[in-house]
């Protein structure tokens, strides 16, 4: 079988290149620790580019239009914790596998895979679905005064901030021909069960009717002018507004605005990174010929490749360290 | 750029491993002592995250007053992975080097991106700040 | 001379029996499609690289045809390219329409950058050269290697494939600046099979394979040098391809995040590069949010594309370097210069980009420093010129091909670089920017300066790789007449440039008769040229595929050089070399004092 391979996929096995195990004297390094952190170099400014889009975008963005206090910072922490947990537990991962002690190896590297699970399905499961489910409409600027009751911008002047131009929350009815309109049915469906209230469809065609997130229930409450550390629980107030003065609507997709666009595509590239390392962490823990098994050989060697997996890791954490304040805290 | 101005002989050899069963003892003592630490830093990150998230909701005056202290926090805890976990404390010159360059190419990105953003010609600002 | 490098070639025997007996031996498909062999996987870049050099100065042709003969249908070919292109392209009549224009633009650019001579002068000549000549078996990541080519495969085929759906491919410029671009090929057509969707993922497989390459690269020149091959004795080509490899890795990541962000603007519609109140024909596009800038793909876009345009140059001077100190017998003027001169311009140019955008109104104070940096950042390129320039003062010259197209290079890349400097000057370059004069600048310093030194480049290594050397005769006719035309081709841009022609028009100037007028006629001397440096080219082809079978046979140093790379046998087996080598000395040591042959191999000890 490792014949047929060998002869027929020769790229599956190792050339005789110098320093693929043993460090190179004057350098000090095996080549693999070397190119690890080129590509984590790279990964620098790979990322450095998209952080630098969000500066840019953000100090660019028109005062009102760049959100805050949409994420639910409870599971956002959580994440972050979760992460970190798994940077302890590869490194001693490493460590165990360097002072060759193989049980402890699994272990560790399974709390590491299942930690980055767990970070995934958080994420896919249920932050990013649950705000596919929630909708905005930023107001035209001339039509803002109709509005004023959901965007409190007199109260927000006296506070000094900046001015509110969206108003979010559950769709529940959608003008005709929308493409949110299936959405919008479901939503009243379940509006109606929970309240009992059938004043969620309007018979006007043009118009946009919102089950209102607390900030525009209450607009001018000097307690909705920061974020909040628990998510607040929406209010069942409605509000009725005309598509002729709507600017932009849509749910908190990437669409929706700059903010959400640096925020889906940066966590994104972030959990196809993790999705990656969780990949190679299950190739070094089952017994693969260049896996566990090659504990029996050479374990140094898999060592190695523990610690360049172990560096792509704490890198992924390490971004993650900056994305989480970013986003959903400042 | 010069990691090496030896001339003697480099081995060239794949199989040559120069831990012998000595050093390799010697090195597995080495990192055994250093479990603690990485249990301590983990819990730093841990307990700095919480600060991290405490301090959001502490008003420091301006808007990019707080995301300043938001972000010293956060290159605090990047440095500490970096440093103890990514072994860059004493790791070699060799990706110290590069590393540097990265680094002030990478804030080359931001700070000009910046700059260019924030000093543009008269009348010809496409948004409002 | 020539008696003594005979007896050297007889010492080191004439074509080798292939040292791989210790290696079991391989099918076709793993000898020469799925190699893991630096040499292999550097021939595959560099012929497929070539091919798209020839494919991408083909659409050229087409395009001065239509420049010289506005509206005119394409001699001979006409009829096959509207079969071929499809109606989108070409007339019914067999002339090029306007989409057709751009989108042959738009691609000549691209094809020729990312797909031509970045393949052909850092990974062909790289991959091929680099381990030989620092006395490796391999790269340090076999495997890599072989990923990379595929990853640049993959995006050939992509970028290929979108001449043929609907709307041809990308029409929107090498630089594809929104919003323009974001806009482009969306009316009517799928989200993802248009061209510009499709250029945008094909940019995303082809900046992947260059960053695994060049990880590989540097690696290799840190971990794989021979014993006693320390960093000062390092061939001038192998730095190059050294600080090249850097550029990449830095430079590039950031255009692959803008590559994301512009993917995403077209099929998620997100509003990254998108204006708030953009007009598409008459009316406010509501498919976007808005709230994005156009001058934030800019900025990444040059941050890439700058120091692109020093991986595009240096690989070259390397070679140049490498062929000079060769055929003059001397070693490099200045070679410690030269170092430092390369590590300087590899930093600057990440510092110099926005000198590509100083008609977006930046203000006088960023204006100010990327002019003092533009400037800045002529003086290594000046010192790498004139280092060579002074390295052939006193030399006997052997002016063979290679050495000729060398030669050439030096001028070539002087004009190209020295009509850069009124460009760094905002005052100037808003007058001249996006006008023939930019054309003409960087044509000089990629045409007749990169270009050549290829050449130069194959005509030199082609007896390592197939044991024959090409034919000096029809060598000398491709370098004449390539020299004469493409002065022809390139060198009135200039003037039409400083008249204010404009880089993009359709009909060469026509529309503009007022402004244009005077230099019009121009269009047809470029046009010629253009047909007649094509003719060449034909020469080249011709000479690189039957000198394969009847070039003359030569031993492993036909050049009497000094480097590790004319060490192995020819061809240089898997493994490369048939003993450890160890490196005693610099790398150019010829015409030395006292030692019986006019150049003394690193790897001899005395
Ligand atoms: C020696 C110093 C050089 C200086 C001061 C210089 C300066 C400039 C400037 C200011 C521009 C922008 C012009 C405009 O768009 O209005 C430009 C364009 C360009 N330069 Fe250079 N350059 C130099 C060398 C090179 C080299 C070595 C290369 C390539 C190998 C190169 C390739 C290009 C290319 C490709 C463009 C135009 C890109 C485009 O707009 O499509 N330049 N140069
Ligand atoms: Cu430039």
């Amino acid at each position: 079988m490792s014949n047929l391979i060998t002869k027929y996929f020769p790229f599956f096995t190792d050339r005789e290149v110098p320093h693929t195990v043993s460090a190179r004297p004057d350098t000090g390094l095996y080549s693999a620790k070397l190119g690890i952190w080129l590509f984590l170099a790279s990964e620098v400014m790979l990322f450095g580019g998209l952080f630098s889009a969000y500066i840019f975008l953000r100090i660019g963005s028109e005062p009102g239009y760049w959100p805050a206090g949409l994420l639910n910072v409870p599971v956002g922490t959580m994440n972050t914790a979760i992460l970190i947990v798994s940077s302890i537990t590869v490194v001693m991962a490493w460590a165990a596998l360097k002072m060759r002690q193989l049980g402890k190896y699994r272990l560790y590297m399974l709390v590491t895979i299942l930690c980055g699970l767990i970070f995934l399905t958080v994420k896919l499961s249920y932050e990013w679905p649950a705000k596919f489910n929630h909708f905005g409409v930023f107001i035209k600027k001339e039509a803002a005064s109709k509005y004023e009751d959901f965007l409190g911008n007199k109260h927000l002047q006296e506070a000094g901030q900046n001015p509110r131009w969206e108003i979010s929350g559950h769709l529940l009815d959608a003008p005709k021909g929308s493409h949110y309109a299936h959405q919008a049915e479901h939503n009243a469906e379940h509006f109606g069960h929970e309240t009992g209230r059938h004043d969620a469809v309007t018979p006007a065609e043009d118009d946009y009717v919102i089950q209102l997130d607390a900030v525009n229930a209450n607009p001018s409450d000097k307690d909705n002018d920061r974020p909040h550390f628990w998510p607040v629980p929406m209010s069942t107030k409605l509000a009725v507004i005309s598509a002729a003065d709507v600017e932009s609507a849509s749910v908190f997709a990437p669409r929706h605005s700059t903010y959400f666009a640096t925020y889906f595509l940066i966590t994104g590239l972030h959990g196809l990174h993790v999705l990656g390392g969780i990949l190679v962490f299950l190739y070094l823990w089952l017994p693969f010929p260049g896996g566990t098994k090659l504990y029996k050989t050479n374990p140094e060697h898999l060592a190695n490749r523990v610690e360049i997996a172990g560096l792509f890791w704490h890198f992924v954490d390490l971004v993650w360290i900056f994305v989480f304040p970013i986003f959903y805290l400042l | 750029m010069s990691a090496s101005h030896s001339h003697s002989p480099a081995p060239q050899d794949a199989s040559h491993d120069n831990h012998g069963a000595h050093d390799q003892a010697a090195e597995a003592a080495h990192i055994a002592a250093h479990l603690g630490a990485y249990i301590k830093v983990g819990v730093g990150l841990l307990v700095l995250t919480g600060i991290t998230v405490g301090l959001s909701y502490v008003d420091f005056g301006s808007r990019s007053m707080n995301i300043i202290v938001g972000m010293i926090v956060a290159t605090i805890k990047a440095s500490m992975v970096a440093a103890i976990f990514m072994h860059l404390k004493g790791e070699k010159m060799t990706i110290w080097r590069f590393l540097i360059m990265t680094g002030i190419f990478a804030m080359g990105l931001f700070f000009l991106t910046f700059l260019a953003h924030s000093d543009p010609i008269t009348g010809t600002s496409y948004s409002t700040h | 001379m020539s008696t003594i490098a005979t007896a050297d070639v007889g010492h080191h025997g004439g074509t080798e029996p292939h040292g791989d007996h210790h290696h079991h031996e391989l099918g076709f498909w793993q000898k020469y499609v799925f190699s893991t062999d630096h040499k292999v996987i550097g021939l595959q870049y560099g012929i497929t690289g070539l091919s798209f050099l020839f494919f991408g100065f083909l659409l050229m042709l087409v395009m001065r045809w239509q420049l010289a003969n506005p509206g005119a249908a394409v001699p001979v070919v006409g009829a096959f390219l509207r079969s071929v292109f499809g109606e989108t392209v070409m007339t019914d009549a067999g002339a090029l329409t306007a989409a057709g224009y751009n989108v042959f633009g738009a691609m000549h650019g691209t094809i020729m950058v990312f797909f031509g001579v970045v393949p052909v002068a850092v990974a062909g000549f790289g991959n091929y050269v680099v381990p030989l000549q620092i006395g490796a078996p391999d790269m340090a990541f076999p495997k890599l290697n072989m990923a990379s080519f595929w990853c640049f495969f993959t995006s050939c085929v992509i970028m290929t494939g979108s001449f043929f759906v609907k709307g041809s491919a990308a029409k929107s410029g090498w630089t594809a600046y929104p919003p323009l671009a974001g806009i482009a090929d969306l009316e009517g057509g799928s989200l993802w099979l248009n061209g510009q969707t499709i250029w945008l993922i094909a940019m995303v497989f082809n900046i992947t394979g260059s960053l695994l390459g060049s990880i590989n690269f540097i690696t290799t020149i840190i971990q794989l040098r021979a014993p006693g091959l320390t960093w000062m004795r390092l061939p001038f080509f192998v730095w190059a391809q050294f600080v090249t490899a850097f550029l990449l890795v830095l430079a590039f990541p950031p255009l692959e995040a803008a590559g994301f962000m512009q993917l995403t603007d077209r099929v998620l519609g997100t509003s990254f590069f998108m204006p708030t109140g953009l007009m598409v024909g008459q009316t406010v596009a509501q498919t976007w949010s808005g709230g994005g800038s156009p001058i934030l793909w800019q900025h990444l876009f040059w941050f890439l594309a700058h120091p692109e345009v020093y991986v595009l140059i240096l690989p070259a001077i390397g070679i140049v370097s490498e062929i000079v100190a060769n055929n003059t017998r001397k070693p490099l003027y200045g070679y410690k210069a030269m170092v430092y001169s390369v590590f300087t311009l590899g930093f600057l140019s990440f510092i110099v980009w926005a000198h590509h955008m100083y008609m977006t109104g930046m203000g006088a104070k960023v204006a100010a420093f990327f002019q003092v940096t533009t400037i800045m950042i002529s003086v290594p390129s000046v010192i790498l010129l004139t280092a060579l320039l002074l390295s052939l003062w006193g030399g006997s010259i052997r002016f063979n091909t290679p050495m000729l197209f060398a030669t050439a290079f030096l001028p070539m890349f002087g004009i190209g670089g020295l009509t850069g400097i009124p460009l760094a000057f905002n005052a100037v370059d808003l007058f001249l920017h996006d006008t023939y004069y930019v054309i003409a600048h960087f044509h000089y310093v990629v045409a007749p300066g990169t270009i050549f030194g290829l050449f130069a480049g194959v005509y030199f290594w082609y007896p390592k790789v197939t044991g024959r050397k090409m034919s000096e005769f029809l060598g000398k006719v491709h370098f004449w007449g390539s020299l004469v035309f493409i002065n022809g081709l390139f060198f009135p841009m200039f003037l039409q440039g400083m008249a204010g022609v404009h880089r993009r028009w359709y009909d060469g100037g026509v529309t503009y008769e007022q402004l244009a007028g005077p230099v019009l006629h121009w269009n047809k001397v470029m046009t010629a040229s253009a047909g007649l440096l094509a003719l060449f080219q034909l020469v080249f082809i011709f000479n690189f595929f039957t000198s394969w079978r009847i070039g003359k046979k030569v031993g492993r140093n036909p050049w009497d050089a000094t480097t590790l790379d004319w060490d192995t046998p020819t061809p240089p087996p898997h493994g490369n070399f048939e003993k450890p080598v160890e490196v005693f000395r610099g790398p150019y040591e010829y015409s030395v004092p006292g030692h019986p042959t006019d150049f003394h191999p690193q790897s001899q000890r005395d």
